[in-house]
C-alpha cells in the first residue's frame, strides 16, 4: 500500500516539474509585456527601468532558475499589471471560484440523481425518453451560449434574478462566502446552474445506466420479494450501489467544473479567478497566468491522486496488477 | 458426367448471397434510425448554406461597402437602406445577420472540419507508431497522451492561444493539439490487438516493410473507432472554438466566425436586443446537434468499444 501511494505520489511530483518548464517557457513566447506597460512617452532609460523592475532583461535561462527556486518557497512571481504576488491574487479569487464550482456540483446531483434514476427505472416512459432527450442537449449545448439564453430568459425577460455579479459576502472562519444571504443565492443561481449543466446530463447518464443494471440483480428481487416497498428499495438498495461510480467520476470531473468556470465567470462577471485568467491572457499579465495553470495543475494532481488512492483501498486488485507490471 | 447434371447439379445448391461491402451494411444500418437519417439532413443543408454562401445571401458582410451604419440594430424583418429585408435583423455595425451567419458558418466548419482531419492524421500516427514499435517508444508517448488527457482541452486551448495568438491558423493549431490525443489513445488500443492477428504475421513473413505493414495492413483495420471519434470530436472543435473566440482569444473581427458573432450580440443583450447572439447561436446549436445525432448512430453502427 505505501509503495503504491509512494510510487503515485512519485508520478504526482514529476508531471507538475513537467507542467512547470512547459507552462513557464510555453507562455513566456507571448508578445513582450514591456510593451503592454509603457506608455508612449517613455524614452529609451524610462523603458530599461521598467524591464530591469518586472526581471525581463535578464536571459530567459535566468528568468526560468529564478521562477523555479520562487515556486518551490511559493512565489510565483508578481503581476505586472496588479503589482501584487500572482499567487496571492489566485487565492482571494479562489473562494468566489470553489463556491461557485461546488454549488454547481451540488445542482448536478440534486437535478441528475433523480432524473437519471427515474429513467432508468421506466426506459420505456414518454417522460424519460424526454430526460434522455434533454441530457443529449446538455452533451451538445454550448456552455457560453446557454449562459447567454439563462441571462436573456431570467433577467432580461422575466427580471427574475441578477444577471451579473455577485451578492454580498460574509467572511466565516477567513473565507468570504455568499451563501448566508438570501441575496448571495440569487445571484449564485444562474451561474452554477450554466456550470452544472454538462454534469447534470453526465449524473443523468450514469444514475441512469446504473439503475438499470442494479434493477435487475438478485438482492432487488429479494428485497422485492421479502416485501419491501418501492421507496425503500430505490432509496437504500438501488442507490447505494450506483452512487460509487457517481460519486468517483464527480470527484474526478470536479477540476473540469473549476476550469470551465473561465467561461460561466466571464458571462456573468463572477469575481474568480478563471475571470482573472482571461483578464492576464488580454493584458499579457504572464505571471499570473503561469501561477493560474499552476494552482490548477496541483489541484488536479492532488484529486487524481486522492481518487487513486481511494479506489486501491476500496478496490485491492488495482495496486496489485501494477506492483505485478 | 453430362453438361446437363452438372447444371442440375449447380440449380439444386442454395443461392450463395451476393457479398455486401461493408460500406453499403454500414449504410443500411445507418439508415435504420430515423433521427440519425435527419441530423444526416440537416448537416448536409448547414454544409450547402454555408458554400453557397456568396449566392444566397443579400449582403458580403466582408465588403465595407455595402454595410451602412445607419442599418446597425435593426430588429427581425426590418427593410434594410439597400433594400432588401433583412428576416433575421442586422448586427451593431449594421450588417445583415443571415449573411453573417451563413459566412460565419464557413468559418467555423472549416476550423473544426481541418483541424479534426489533422488531428486524426497525428493521433493515428501517434497511435500507431507506439503500438507497433512498443518498448520505450511507447512509454514515452503514452505518458504524454496521458498528461494531456488528465488536463480538460479549454484549459489547454486558452493557455495554447494566450501563448499564440489570434488568427485562424492558430486557432486550428489549438485545436490539434487538444485532439490529438484522444485519437492516439484509441489507435493504439486497437492497434495492439490488431497486430498480434494472424494477417499481420503473414505480411511480416512475406518480407514487407514495417511502414507497409502498419500503414496497409493495420492501419484500415484501426479506422471504425476512429470514424467514430471524429465525428464526435469535430463537433466538440466547433463548440471550443466558438467559446474561445466568444471569450475574446480565438478569432479575430476580421474572420467572423459564429462565436465572435454571439459576442458582439452580448452587450446589446441585456438591453433586449435578443436577435443579434440568438440567431448565430441557434446556427451554432443546430450545427453542433446535427453532428451528434450522426455521431451517436455511427457509434451504435460501428460499435468500437471506446473508452469515453
Amino acid at each position: 500500500m505505501l509503495a503504491f501511494i509512494l510510487r503515485r505520489l512519485g508520478q504526482a511530483t514529476l508531471v507538475i516539474g513537467a507542467m512547470i518548464v512547459i507552462v513557464f517557457f510555453g507562455v513566456n513566447v507571448i508578445g513582450d509585456p514591456v510593451y503592454m506597460l509603457i506608455s508612449p512617452e517613455m524614452d529609451q532609460n524610462a523603458i530599461e527601468a521598467t524591464k530591469v523592475a518586472l526581471g525581463l532583461d535578464k536571459p530567459i535561462w535566468e528568468q526560468f532558475v529564478y521562477f523555479v527556486s520562487g515556486a518551490v518557497q511559493g512565489d510565483l512571481g508578481r503581476s505586472f499589471v496588479h503589482g501584487e504576488p500572482a499567487i496571492k491574487l489566485i487565492l482571494s479569487r479562489m473562494p468566489a471560484t470553489m463556491e461557485l464550482a461546488l454549488v454547481a456540483l451540488l445542482m448536478a446531483i440534486v437535478i441528475g440523481l433523480p432524473l437519471g434514476v427515474y429513467a432508468g427505472l421506466n426506459p420505456e416512459s414518454r417522460i424519460s425518453k424526454a430526460i434522455m432527450a434533454i441530457s443529449i442537449l446538455g452533451f451538445s449545448l454550448p456552455t457560453f451560449w446557454v449562459g447567454l439564453m439563462l441571462i436573456m430568459f431570467f433577467s432580461v425577460m422575466l427580471g427574475w434574478l441578477p444577471a451579473t455579479g455577485r451578492g454580498d459576502v460574509v467572511r466565516v472562519l477567513g473565507i468570504e462566502t455568499s451563501l448566508l444571504s438570501w441575496q448571495g443565492w440569487t445571484f449564485i443561481a444562474l451561474p452554477a446552474l450554466n456550470l452544472a449543466l454538462l454534469k447534470i446530463s453526465l449524473v443523468i447518464r450514469l444514475a441512469r445506466a446504473g439503475t438499470r443494471e442494479a434493477a435487475l440483480m438478485d438482492y432487488v428481487k429479494f428485497a422485492r420479494a421479502k416485501g419491501l416497498a418501492q421507496s425503500r428499495i430505490v432509496g437504500v438498495h438501488i442507490m447505494k450501489n450506483i452512487m460509487i461510480p457517481i460519486v468517483t467520476v464527480l470527484g474526478l470531473e470536479f477540476g473540469s467544473l473549476v476550469a470551465f468556470s473561465v467561461v460561466t465567470e466571464t458571462i456573468f462577471a463572477w469575481p474568480g479567478m478563471g475571470k482573472l485568467l482571461l483578464e492576464a491572457i488580454q493584458r499579457l499579465d504572464r505571471p499570473v497566468i503561469v501561477a493560474y495553470v499552476m494552482v490548477v495543475v496541483v489541484l488536479f494532481v492532488v484529486i487524481n491522486l486522492m481518487v487513486d488512492v481511494l479506489y486501491s483501498i476500496l478496490d485491492p486488485r488495482v495496486r496489485l496488477t501494477e506492483a505485478k507490471a | 458426367m453430362t453438361d446437363a447434371a452438372i447444371n442440375a447439379a449447380e440449380a439444386a445448391l442454395p443461392a450463395i448471397p451476393k457479398e455486401e461491402s461493408p460500406f453499403t451494411r454500414f449504410r443500411k444500418a445507418f439508415v435504420e434510425d430515423k433521427v440519425a437519417v435527419a441530423g444526416l439532413i440537416l448537416f448536409l443543408i448547414i454544409v450547402s448554406l454555408a458554400l453557397l454562401a456568396p449566392w444566397i445571401t443579400p449582403q458580403n458582410p466582408y465588403d465595407l461597402r455595402s454595410v451602412d451604419i445607419m442599418d446597425s440594430r435593426l430588429p427581425p424583418g426590418a427593410t434594410m437602406g439597400e433594400g432588401f429585408t433583412s428576416w433575421l435583423g442586422t448586427d451593431g455595425v449594421g450588417r445583415d445577420l443571415y449573411s453573417g451567419i451563413l459566412y460565419g458558418l464557413r468559418i467555423s466548419l472549416m476550423v473544426g472540419v481541418l483541424s479534426g482531419i489533422i488531428a486524426a492524421s497525428v493521433g493515428m500516427a501517434v497511435g500507431l507508431t507506439a503500438a507497433y514499435a512498443g518498448g520505450r517508444v511507447e512509454t514515452v508517448l503514452m505518458r504524454i497522451v496521458d498528461l494531456q488527457l488528465s488536463l480538460p482541452a479549454v484549459l489547454i486551448a486558452l493557455i495554447l492561444v494566450a501563448a499564440l495568438g489570434k488568427g485562424v491558423d492558430k486557432i486550428i493549431f489549438a485545436l490539434v493539439v487538444v485532439q490529438w490525443a484522444y485519437y492516439a489513445r484509441t489507435v493504439r488500443g486497437t492497434a495492439l490487438v490488431e497486430r498480434r492477428k494472424e494477417y499481420v504475421e503473414a505480411a511480416q513473413s512475406l518480407g514487407l516493410s514495417n511502414a507497409r505493414v502498419v500503414f496497409r495492413h493495420i492501419m484500415p483495420n484501426c479506422l471504425a473507432p476512429v470514424i467514430v471519434i471524429i465525428t464526435v470530436q469535430t463537433a466538440h472543435a466547433i463548440a471550443l472554438e466558438a467559446t474561445l473566440s466568444f471569450l475574446g482569444v480565438g478569432l479575430p473581427q476580421t474572420e467572423p466566425s459564429l462565436g465572435v458573432l454571439i459576442a458582439n450580440g452580448f452587450q446589446y443583450m441585456l438591453s433586449g436586443k435578443y436577435w443579434i447572439s440568438v440567431f448565430p447561436g441557434l446556427a451554432l446549436l443546430l450545427t453542433i446537434v446535427s453532428i451528434n445525432l450522426m455521431g451517436d448512430r455511427i457509434r451504435d453502427v460501428l460499435n468500437p468499444r471506446l473508452e469515453k
